[in-house]
């Protein structure tokens, strides 16, 4: 198979795109396609600040380097959940975001480490709130959520940016579909616009295959952790995704298809009367918006003041 | 040819494409990549049977 650009041997083919390339020209096309996604869905400019949600994995530091590849104002935020899975997986993904940095000098990292700011690591405070069955991914997600904005704020970042992918959105869109949570598909975006305190949210990658951020990082030569959250193991995400990955077998550009088909459908206002803005009011405790009434969820996790950030 | 994805191994005879040996060992072609001697291969390359191929997950996620 050939380049279509300079018909060199190609490294990489998108048969949903009918596209190959080569090493070069893949590069340069990955980083053009994200510059034209943030144009398109008005995630940002260049004078606006970003935070980007980094984990060690290939998606959030491959979103990173082409972020200050493309010049725009854009620091990492790592948030340590003190997950150790028998092989140290917190401590191994700082790792890699810390060998990232050391060929990037120009790249700002903040730190939050939740087991030193709030006394527990996230699987103990899931054992001791009993919630998710043994698993601490809803308890994770919490406070992932409200530490990205507590920084974003604190730091005067007025764009949150994470890098989830398309197979990651299909995989959160079928499951809506499946269980039709019309007030979640409502909110499934791209872009979700700022609103009292809480940073603008954008997924610069959401029109990416996982495989295509892969090849990114592989080709670019980020080193990223492979190995999986230990509680990711057997998840739901991961079961959908094995199952579209089938369908796109068979029929290439499945995923895609189901994505910008719904993206237009809500754009046509399909989902429009679940789209209300719930009421939002300031947390008593920690000053983050909440729609109930009293301390904010996170709050109510640790029963006491929140601390501020250590680095 | 020698697949190895993750913990696993096969050896595989005969040559195949890179798509033929991903499916042969029951993996779905889009859910990894497969880089021989560092490189990336596309599905359609040809292997040999000295060829020695790691293929990578690509899925993440909880």
């Amino acid at each position: 198979m050939r380049c279509r650009k300079c018909g060199k041997r190609a490294a990489f083919n998108m048969r949903h795109h009918k596209l190959a390339l080569c090493e070069d020209h893949y590069l340069e096309w990955f980083v053009a396609q994200t510059e034209r996604t943030i144009r398109k869905y008005r995630m940002f400019r260049r004078d606006d600040r970003v935070l980007v949600a980094v984990s060690g994995g290939k998606d959030s530091l491959s979103l990173w380097d082409v972020l200050l590849r493309l010049g725009y104002q854009a620091d990492g935020l790592y948030i340590n959940l003190g997950i150790d899975g028998g092989f140290g997986y917190s401590r191994l993904s700082l790792e890699k975001i810390e060998a990232f940095l050391a060929d990037r000098p120009e790249a700002k990292l903040h730190v939050v480490d939740v087991p030193t700011l709030y006394g527990e690591t996230i699987p103990q405070v899931a054992r001791r709130k009993l919630r998710g069955r043994g698993k601490p991914c809803s308890v994770c997600g919490l406070i992932k959520r409200h530490e990205m904005n507590r920084i974003a704020w604190e730091h005067g970042y007025n764009v949150l940016a994470t890098g989830h992918n398309l197979d990651d959105e299909v995989a959160v869109l079928l499951s809506n579909v499946l269980h039709w949570q019309v007030g979640y598909l409502a909110r499934q975006a791209p872009v979700l616009e700022e609103r009292e305190g809480l940073a603008r949210k954008v997924k610069p990658f959401c029109r990416f295959y996982e495989r295509e951020v892969a090849a990114y990082a592989l080709l670019r030569g980020i080193d990223y952790i492979y190995e999986e959250c230990p509680y990711a193991e057997g998840s739901t995400t991961i079961f959908y995704k094995d199952l579209l990955s089938r369908l796109e077998a068979q029929s290439p550009g499945s995923k895609l298809q189901f994505y910008l088909s719904f993206l237009r459908a809500r754009k046509d206002g399909l989902f429009k009367e679940q789209a209300e803005q719930v009421e939002l009011h300031p947390c008593p405790v920690c000053s983050q918006p909440t729609s109930v009434p009293g301390p904010c969820a996170f709050c109510r996790l640790w029963n006491h003041q929140p601390a501020t950030s250590n680095r | 040819m020698r697949i190895i994805h993750r913990d696993k191994e096969w050896e595989l005879e005969g040559r195949m494409t890179v798509r033929q040996a991903i499916e042969k060992v029951g993996l779905i072609p889009e859910t990894v990549l497969a880089v021989r001697d560092g490189k990336l291969l596309t599905e359609d390359t040809v292997l040999e049977p000295d060829d020695e191929v790691k293929l990578i997950s690509v899925v993440s996620g909880g």
